[in-house]
């Protein structure tokens, strides 16, 4: 079926009814229809973003909490108004606690740099696991480095390759000072108990930073239920622009903390021989922001919630299961992570081999038949490299614009890349 | 870049590679590494008077990068150091028979970039600017 947009191009439909939303989908890769498959690594943009973030530049662009104008004003309350939209689509406390960064990454360093700074001294404990992004890994190798801290790794079970949990009472008993995990991988697409580990890790007196940048995107989650102190995504996984990203933490831990950046909009009076800050969040957002960013991330946000966050969960837990059975009936085929029997702990993120091909030849034969995959290390290269032991993999990834016919068509550039390599 | 990155000249090249493994009597090696991709590459040359008399690689790595270490090490047996001091990204586009595209530029040109690190390692002169940005 193909459905005609006003003035645009044709886009296939095939069984969804979401990707008509998508703009992007218009366009062809090596004269094939774009099958999108790399959403670990960045997500496309619904119309409804890129018109948000138009609509702000066209009709009401205005520095935010300045101007006494009425365009001013908008822009100031569009830009507020996302971070309430924020607040609601995770449960958080009150918008308070949502501070806008540039993406999860610079939202754990801000976590490291000001909280890590005063809190982290020499010889104590930081756990992390063995399945980190380079994200969640480095900005505390930073800290660890600088203040003669330890870190422990808690370890995956070789049986299901999940998180070890009697590896993480092991390094729960060293009493850490802080504990830092994936709620999602962005390789093997194993979700953790995100709210079991919190509560293990608060007992043990650990405080907690959760890395949420693949999770948040793609399922319902509750920040007051999990209890993290921090928690940090990325809204350009999430359907919205590049540039903006979340750390939320709570707000009595954001009021103790000291800004690590200073400049406009953060103060609440500077004279010559001394500061005070602003409010939350503002304390944390020196300069002016990125107004468009976070006005897009809104519009993501309630696009997603338009579609309500189980049915996302739903249908990528549907498309996952019906690729990993495909996969799994293809010789000399490898596939990683948690099994099709196994859903309700496994994202929609699968890592996969082809014997004797390296996945970058991999990803290129998928790119002439116009499907996008990843192929690397995934910016987790110890997970890769030490625990998987391979040197790259290739991934794909899925979202709420993909479908059964973009899984076949991958299936199909499989057998592609199986007949040039003269695989068996 | 499209499917011909693929010709049967250069899966054959991956598949059979030539001048594979380790040069017992080699008077220079280098070890280059790709952390784009992870292709791992060791280069052994073996310079008499000027000139390769004989050369060999060991590492792992995707088909562009492999064939091309085949091909390159075939391609400058018997050619003089300055010879490969001349060397560039044009060398290893006429020897793959495509243009390898930006994405897998850093793969087609790992092994010349090897090459010719071992040749100024050889001369004990600084590796220039052009090799570094190949």
């Amino acid at each position: 079926m193909m459905i005609r947009l006003a003035g645009t191009k044709k886009i296939a439909r095939g069984t969804n009814s979401y990707k008509v939303d998508f703009p992007i989908f218009e366009t062809k890769m090596n004269g094939k229809p774009l099958i999108y498959l790399d959403s670990a690594s960045t997500s496309q943009k619904p119309r409804q973003v890129l018109e948000a973030i138009d609509d702000f530049y066209r009709n009401y662009n205005a520095n935010v909490h300045r101007g006494i104008y009425k365009i001013a004003e908008k822009a100031t309350s569009e830009y507020t108004n996302s971070k309430e939209k924020v607040a609601k689509f995770i449960n958080a406390g009150s918008m308070q606690e949502i501070v806008y960064v540039r993406n999860a990454t610079e939202a754990i360093n801000i976590a490291a740099l000001s909280w890590g700074e005063h809190n982290i001294g020499k010889g104590d404990g930081i756990v992390l696991t063995q399945m980190e992004h380079h994200s969640n890994m480095v900005p505390w190798m930073l800290l660890a480095k600088r203040k003669g801290a330890k870190i422990d790794y808690v370890e995956l079970d070789k049986r299901n390759g999940k998180l070890d949990m009697s590896s993480l009472k092991y390094a729960l008993d060293k009493r850490p000072k802080l504990v830092a995990f994936t709620h999602a991988s962005n390789v093997l697409g194993i979700i953790t108990d995100a709210k079991e580990i919190t509560r293990r890790a608060h007992k043990a007196g650990a405080t907690v930073v959760i890395d949420a940048a693949q999770s948040v995107p793609h399922m319902e989650v509750d920040v007051r239920d999990i209890d993290s102190d921090f928690f940090a995504f990325s809204g350009h996984k999430m359907l919205g622009p590049t540039g903006i990203g979340v750390l939320h933490a709570k707000r009595d831990l954001l009021e103790s903390l000291e800004p690590i950046m200073g400049g406009g909009d953060m103060i609440r009076s500077v004279l010559y021989d001394s500061v005070s800050w602003n409010d939350l969040p503002w304390k944390f957002e020196a300069g002016t922001p990125d107004i468009s960013g976070g006005i897009g991330l809104g519009a993501a946000v309630d696009y997603l919630s338009g579609v309500g966050m189980r049915k996302v969960r739903e249908h990528e837990k549907k498309l996952t299961r019906y690729a990993l059975e495909k996969l799994k009936g293809i010789k000399s085929v490898t596939v990683y992570g948690p099994e099709e029997k196994d859903m309700e702990n496994r994202g929609g993120v699968i890592s996969f081999a082809i014997e004797g091909v390296h996945p970058h030849d991999v990803a290129q034969i998928f790119d002439s038949e116009g499907v996008a995959i990843r192929a690397g290390h995934h910016c987790a290269m110890p997970l890769v490299t030490q625990r998987l032991g391979v040197a790259s993999l290739s991934r794909m990834s899925f979202h709420i614009y993909n479908d059964e016919s973009d899984i076949d068509t991958a299936v199909k550039a499989i057998e592609k890349v199986k007949k040039i390599f003269r695989v068996k | 870049m499209s499917i011909d990155m693929y010709a049967e000249e250069i899966i054959s090249h991956y598949e059979h590679p030539h001048n594979k493994g380790e040069l017992k009597d080699a008077n220079v090696s280098m070890h280059e590494y790709n952390p784009l991709c992870g292709d791992d590459l060791t280069m052994y040359l073996k310079i008499k008077d000027g000139k390769i008399e004989d050369v060999k690689f060991k590492g792992t790595g995707c088909a562009i990068s492999m064939a091309s270490a085949s091909m390159l090490t075939d391609f400058i047996k018997g050619k003089s150091i300055s010879d490969i001091e001349r060397m560039g990204l044009p060398t290893i586009i006429e020897l793959l028979g495509i243009d390898p595209g930006p994405a897998r530029l850093k793969c087609a040109t790992l092994s010349l970039r090897t090459v010719k690190e071992a040749a100024f390692l050889y001369q004990h002169k600084e590796i220039d600017r052009a090799t570094k940005d190949l």
